[in-house]
């Protein structure tokens, strides 16, 4: 039998199949129930991270496309979708969740293509999860009362979504609005729409009335226009904080309801008495899952000075396994980055780290020479006053910090604008729990990191939005209150 | 903490509480997370020439087992014969790494191996439950020995383990390695069986593993395979980061063998994966891994015969030993 000299244990290539995908060449607005052509947008390719290869042309909608969507889904609302009991509700997410997990290879082929994940995560992690989401709110749509927030929805709602992870924003933006009652226009991120537009096709399949899901492809224009409309009731966004600012300007003075998933610089926390082996994996999927470009990842790393030299050592030595390249493959561990522009930022935030006098290392990899690519990175020696331990990243690169006692470890994670998650690494159980009880983030991981769950709520402290998402707290953002249903002048 | 094992192994076992404290000082294990990773690794896809590498491997890797109280010297000398030749239809399927049998039956399984360059490992030590007194075990090792066996399988005492006697464990397998040597100065291989499935916590796992490399253990192994559960991936996961740190603090190579429970291929080829990302290839070699197991030979020759032909054939036409 054959072995290669070399290495003689070099994983053949694995590729999963794009056969399954049935992609078109153009993709038109989903509005109303109908793909439809743009009445005053344009059209514009959306490519393969990976290989810059064209995927499919995709319509940026125009404002008028954008008037068109929000009607239908007020006139979804009015005539049907606020009409239903919520047990007829829940029968189409029950349906829409079935179908995504019947359709889940295809949904993690197309999702791996055109964002550049690898596809043992849009596998294992995004779609089953996305499927969990729908099947979680569904089975909350006849059961409103029970939780706390009246029953009443909003209305009609804006969604903007970004690329890290598309399908999966999209279920956590529209599982949780259509149990409760709203409809919805939902705009993809310019970059990666192809799973929303397959979504729609779902929405078709699982005979969704028209209108009650409306999918706008396009920029930050179409979402600006979207987001500005005035039929909009509540505004729902996940993305930069830089963006969510600006949104929340454009909302101030409105009765529009809004809920903000922005930017985080997480502290994963590692004390001497960590599991240290278990400790090493938590940092490497908290920074380099999804090559870094998810808003809670673990991109500060503290670790208590006595275990500092252990801890690296491992770490290199791990990160050293880590395979990156063509996402497609089922053995890679590190996928593409998802844009050009992405790509240019994580190198200019890294150049200031370099500038500013911490030691850059990198796992020895080879990147292939088309797409956009960036390999796993560490950066030592780096302190609080350093951009690259300020501003976030969203990408493979992780700095490194050091503290000596629990509470300067807690001083140095909460000493950032953002506060959306944190980790904590120890076998002790009462340090996890002075710790957590002091970290000034949403969610919390202790000995584990970047887990999710449709159950447990999500969101952000400070500047890292407003707002919970999932669990029963999601119900909250899309239902109106007492007060709030009188200001919309909509009481029921 | 780990630094501290370049101090003399002298310190660390000067006494039960220095050993204790060595072992207890090593960093925890999280279930969850060892778990985790090591499904994680289970979802490597091997395919095509890397698969047909791996299966030449993992036969090459097999301690092709018998312990039954129905061993007879046909069954020995049938394996044996299987050991050498896994399938008769290929010449160029390659032997196994040894056959595993009770001490009594060393002799037999020598005379039909030659010197073939398959090995005879023999279980030692009132395998498996290792309830005797020490000179009986002692006594059991040399019997072996003298009958020719390379390698010796010993069972600790888990019973002294789990009560906290450390240095009494330490010292058996101390005392097994020197019984272990021959005559003229060479000495078997040592292989000692913790029984995971009865010691239960992997941070257990994680400290006998350390307790059996400071005595001299040449290889780490899992179980006997008559207590469930036997070998697991996350087992084996810290069996081999005590290896790999084993290594980084004396530069010392000690192998490791799963045992009981491997039956496919599929799940042969995961450890294999798990080698090679947690130790790294030069573990990748039978003189640092094995699989205690009897029927995963079937499966790995099936499999292997399938790349080979592209068709997969019955279980009948592979033998049964």
């Amino acid at each position: 039998m054959t072995s290669s000299p070399a290495n003689p244990f070099e994983y053949a290539p694995a590729p999963e199949s794009t056969s399954i995908l049935n992609l078109q060449p153009s993709y038109g607005l989903f509005i109303d129930g109908e793909f439809v052509a743009t009445k005053d947008g344009h059209a514009y390719k959306t490519i393969n991270p990976a290989n810059e290869e064209v995927l499919a042309e995709i319509t940026e909608a125009g404002s008028a496309d954008v008037d068109a969507a929000v009607r239908a889904a007020r006139r979804a609302y009015e005539k049907v979708w606020s009409k239903l009991p919520g047990s007829e509700r829940a029968k189409y997410l029950y349906r829409i969740a079935r179908i995504i997990a019947e359709r889940s290879r295809e949904l993690a082929v197309l999702e791996s293509l055109n964002n550049g994940k690898p596809i043992r995560e849009s596998r294992d992690v995004d779609v089953p999860l996305v499927s969990a989401h729908f099947f979680y709110y569904a089975g909350w749509a006849d059961k409103l009362e029970y939780a706390g927030y009246g029953t009443t929805p909003h209305g009609v709602a804006a969604q903007v979504i970004p690329w890290n992870f598309p399908l999966l924003m999209l279920a956590w933006k529209v599982a949780p609005a259509l149990a409760c009652g709203n409809t919805v226009v939902l705009k993809p991120a310019e970059t990666t729409p192809l799973t929303a537009l397959v979504f729609a096709e779902i929405c078709q399949q699982a005979d969704l009335p028209p209108g009650v899901v409306n999918i706008v492809t396009g920029a930050g224009e179409t979402g600006q226009a979207l987001v500005a409309h005035p039929d909009v009731n509540k505004v729902a966004f996940t993305g930069s904080t830089g963006v969510g600012k600006a949104i929340a300007r454009t909302i101030a003075g409105t009765t529009k309801k809004a809920t903000l998933e922005l930017g985080g610089k997480a502290a994963n926390i590692v004390f001497d008495d960590a599991p240290i082996d278990q400790a090493v994996e938590g940092i490497v999927d908290g920074i380099f899952f999804n090559q870094g470009h998810v808003c809670c990842a673990g991109s500060r790393l503290l670790v208590q000075e006595s275990v500092y030299d252990e801890v690296l050592e491992r770490l290199k030595r791990r990160m050293s396994t880590l395979r990156l390249g063509d996402p497609l493959d089922k053995n890679t561990d590190v996928g593409a980055i998802n844009s050009a522009e992405q790509l240019q930022r994580i190198r200019e935030l890294s150049d200031h780290g370099d500038s500013e006098g911490a030691a850059r290392w990198s796992a020895a990899c080879d990147l292939p020479s088309k797409g956009f690519w960036f390999p796993p990175t560490i950066f030592t020696g780096v302190s609080q006053a350093h951009r690259i331990a300020r501003e976030e990243i969203f990408g493979p690169v992780l700095s490194v910090l050091t503290f000596r006692t629990p509470a300067e470890a807690v001083e140095k994670a909460n000493n950032t604008p953002y506060g959306l998650s944190a980790g904590i690494w120890t076998e002790k159980g009462s340090r996890i729990l002075w710790t957590a009880e002091r970290l000034r983030a949403g969610v919390v991981w202790a000995n584990t990191f970047n887990q999710f769950d449709p159950t447990s709520p999500f969101g952000g402290y400070k500047e890292s939005g407003y707002g919970r998402e999932g669990g029963k707290h999601g119900l909250a953002a899309y239902l109106a209150t007492a007060t709030d249903a009188t200001t919309h002048g909509g009481a029921r | 903490m780990l630094r501290r094992v370049t101090q003399q192994t002298a310190d660390i076992t000067a006494s039960d509480a220095s050993l204790r404290r060595f072992l207890h000082g090593l960093p925890g294990v999280d279930q969850v997370g060892a778990e985790s990773r090591a499904a994680r690794l289970g979802t490597r896809s091997i395919k095509t020439s890397s698969k047909q590498w791996a299966l030449d491997l993992a036969i090459r890797m097999v301690d092709l087992t018998t312990l039954e109280g129905m061993d007879t010297p046909g069954k020995v000398r049938a394996l044996a014969t299987k050991a050498m030749r896994p399938d008769p239809a290929d010449p160029t399927c390659p032997p196994t790494a040894a056959v595993c049998v009770y001490p009594d039956m060393v002799g037999i399984a020598k005379e039909t191996l030659g010197d073939s360059g398959v090995q005879v490992a023999a279980v030692a030590t009132a395998f498996p439950s290792g309830r005797a007194a020490l000179d009986i075990k002692l006594a059991d090792t040399k019997d072996a020995v003298e009958a020719g066996a390379d390698e010796i399988d010993m069972v600790i005492d888990r019973g002294a383990f789990l009560s906290g006697r450390y240095l009494q464990v330490y010292d058996e397998i101390v005392a097994v390695r020197e019984a272990c040597a021959r005559p003229d100065g060479s000495s078997a291989h040592l292989k000692v069986i913790f029984e995971t499935g009865e010691l239960q916590t992997y941070d257990n796992v994680r400290r006998v593993s350390w307790l059996a490399m400071l005595a001299g253990a040449h290889f780490i192994k899992t179980s006997t395979g008559k207590i469930q559960p036997a070998a697991t991936l996350p087992v084996t996961l810290i069996l081999l980061e005590a290896v790999r740190d084993f290594h980084a603090a004396t530069g010392q190579m000690v192998g490791v063998k799963p045992a009981g429970g491997i039956r496919t291929a599929k799940d042969a080829i995961k450890y294999l994966v798990m080698v090679n990302e947690t130790v790294g290839e030069a573990w990748l070699d039978p003189h640092w891994f094995r699989f205690g197991a009897s029927t995963l030979l079937n499966d790995l020759l099936m499999q292997r015969t399938k790349m080979l032909t592209g068709r997969y054939s019955g279980p009948d036409y592979f033998t049964l030993d």
